[in-house]
């Protein structure tokens, strides 16, 4: 009513009449911030208070358990901590740097030359690309075993090399500003293809490797399915394991803030990573997409 | 059209420059086929084996046709297949609804909201946040004797502990609830990026006319972003089958209450606890097939947007 009202009037009466929709707008989003940051807000106080204040229900205000928390949960013989974010960080800092290095290569090979299955392999690549690793499980697993890798962090890292996500989304990115120009450039004054590749290219991509390497560290740092049913000795377990096994273990019994503690140590990394680049990632969710 | 004029540059160079491309795409192959590809082939080839682990003693591998689907579909899977897909529903209907909305709030010229980078960072947060834990912190606010049930007993709203996940509706409703936050801002963005490629042209010359606003959005907006549309609920629809952290940890792999949120991939998971490769593989095939016909219709929504494109 208000819409069509307005739309036959002036701008000035239009803006009065649009107060009410835009404060309409703003509670809605207000509400949904909320609702993204409560939970949060409420782990991050929950992981200073002791097991007898959690239960008794929310309060706002940040106890002094902080600490002894911490100093708890590092020495519960259970959960071993501390390797376990020496874990989840090799498998996820090696994840982000192998797939985007040998990912842009890939994307490069696909824009820089001309061969004969270069079409075909990228549409392999565009196929695969939605294509979850979940399914092959199996599979991946038993073949683990076979090559002896199984309770190993080598088979959580290793195929991060074939990324056909970010592939595509490097192959987009040099489709839209990277000059062929400095390719030919590059050989005139004598570059090697790949001195070209590593000296030229990469720096030209720094902000497309940025963001991915954000995404598929954040994305191995997260991942459960697989390492869960790969790694089996304590000292190989990666943080989403140890989460699982809080679950697992006799959850009553447990000291809930060592339980808040553990989900601290897992989520806070990524917010505060997420803070400082948020600009970036944003930008690079909607990049990665098709286009409307 | 460019291979050929590439062809005939490389010619008069006299230096073919094609071997670099294999070159440069070996380490991306090799590696898929390794550690993708044949793991894919070996997960259908065992669905056709009875393969298991009895105690200590390991039974099979013997090939035993279809029957691993057989058993599949007589028993478990339908109601696993109908439980994935009810939690991909409730939780991508309100997905969908809010991001739409949001996203065309966000684009409204006449609305002009302030603060936008604020409200996008806030809302895409979530979908960064490690499903396993917030699935774990979701469990420690709603258990039985959680600062939830706390708050509301101590506001004397309820006498007795709400138990959220003894209940059917609440264990489904807050995995939906979970799924919802952690996806909504994602695709609040992507709609934004959709929006805001349409030749804003369009809504001027609507504007003349006397279009209001929300005839625009109906009009305009949604017909020209129904790729992006098609593109968001199909690779919602794949995460949707896969889905594992949150109801895994949530109810400790039981999908309790009686298996109601036990999804495809927990089953498998179950299966592959107990070594049971045949049964394991052939739910793998099942879901395998489904999302190679889901990854065909994103392969022709994104390559049809592109041909628009260059058409206009």
């Amino acid at each position: 009513m208000t819409d069509t009202a307005a739309a036959s009037q002036n701008e000035k009466k239009r803006k009065k009449a649009k107060s009410p929709a835009r404060f309409g707008c703003y509670v809605v989003l207000v509400i949904l911030c909320f609702l993204c940051l409560f939970f949060f807000y409420m782990l991050i106080i929950n992981s200073t208070h002791n097991t007898f204040q959690i239960q008794k229900g929310f309060t706002f205000l940040p106890g002094r358990s902080f600490g002894i928390n911490l100093r708890n949960l590092m020495n519960n013989s259970d959960i071993p901590v501390l390797s376990g974010i020496i874990n989840s960080l090799i498998v996820s800092a090696l994840s982000a740097v192998l797939s985007i290095y040998f990912s842009t290569m890939t994307a490069y090979g696909i824009f820089a030359y001309n061969f004969k299955f270069r079409k075909a392999a990228f549409t392999i690549i565009l196929l695969i690309m939605t294509m979850p690793t979940q399914i092959s499980a199996v599979g991946f697993v038993t073949q683990m075993q076979a090559m002896h890798l199984r309770n190993s962090l080598i088979p959580l890292f290793l195929p991060s090399i074939a990324a056909p996500i970010v592939v595509f989304f490097m192959k987009q990115y040099m489709d839209s500003s990277l000059p062929v120009e400095i390719i030919e450039a590059a050989r005139i004054d004598g570059s090697g293809e790949f001195n070209t590749f590593n000296t030229i290219i990469l720096p030209i991509m720094k902000p497309a490797l940025a963001v991915q390497a954000i995404f598929v560290f954040v994305a191995a740092w997260n991942n459960y399915f697989i390492p869960a049913l790969l790694l089996d000795s304590a000292n190989k377990k990666t943080l989403p394991i140890l989460i699982a096994q809080l679950r697992s273990a006799d959850f009553l019994k447990f000291d809930m803030g060592q339980v808040y503690m553990l989900i601290s140590i897992a989520i806070i990394p990524v917010i505060i990573v997420y803070l400082f680049l948020s600009k970036y990632i944003v930008q690079g969710v909607s990049l990665g997409s098709v286009k409307g | 059209m460019k291979i050929h004029s590439g062809t005939a540059r490389s010619k008069k160079k006299g230096i073919s420059y094609a071997k670099w491309g294999y070159i440069f795409l070996l380490p991306f192959f090799v590696v898929f086929v390794i550690f993708q590809l044949i793991p894919l082939i070996s997960t259908v080839y065992y669905s056709f084996f009875q393969y298991f682990r009895k105690g200590l003693q390991i039974v099979g591998p013997n090939f035993i046709g279809m029957q691993n689907y057989a058993k599949l579909f007589a028993t478990d899977l339908p109601k696993y297949f109908q439980n994935t897909l009810l939690l991909w529903v409730v939780g991508f209907i309100p997905q969908i609804f809010f991001s739409l909305l949001l996203a065309a709030w966000f684009t409204s010229s006449r609305l002009h909201l302030r603060g936008q980078r604020f409200f996008k960072t806030v809302i895409y947060m979530p979908n960064l946040i490690m499903a396993a834990a917030f699935s774990m912190l979701f469990f420690a606010l709603f258990s039985d004797n959680g600062p939830v049930n706390g708050t509301l007993i101590s506001m004397g709203l309820i006498k007795q502990p709400i138990r959220f996940l003894a209940s059917v509706s609440g264990t489904r409703g807050l995995i939906a609830f979970m799924n919802f936050m952690m996806w909504f801002g994602n695709t609040t963005i992507l709609l934004m990026a959709a929006i805001m490629g349409i030749n804003p042209c369009l809504f001027e010359a609507a504007q003349i006319d006397g279009a209001s606003g929300n005839q625009m959005f109906w009009h305009i907006t949604m017909p020209l972003i129904r790729p992006i549309m098609a593109y968001v609920l199909i690779t919602s629809l794949i995460g949707g089958l896969q889905m594992f952290d949150v109801p895994q940890i949530l109810t400790d792999g039981t999908g309790s209450p009686d298996r109601t949120s036990m999804t495809m991939v927990m089953y498998i998971n179950n299966h592959m606890f107990s070594r049971n490769y045949g049964m394991a593989g052939a739910t793998s095939t099942v879901l395998f097939i489904l999302c190679a016909i889901l990854c065909l219709l994103v392969y022709f929504v994104m390559t049809k947007g592109s041909r628009d494109q260059e058409v206009s």
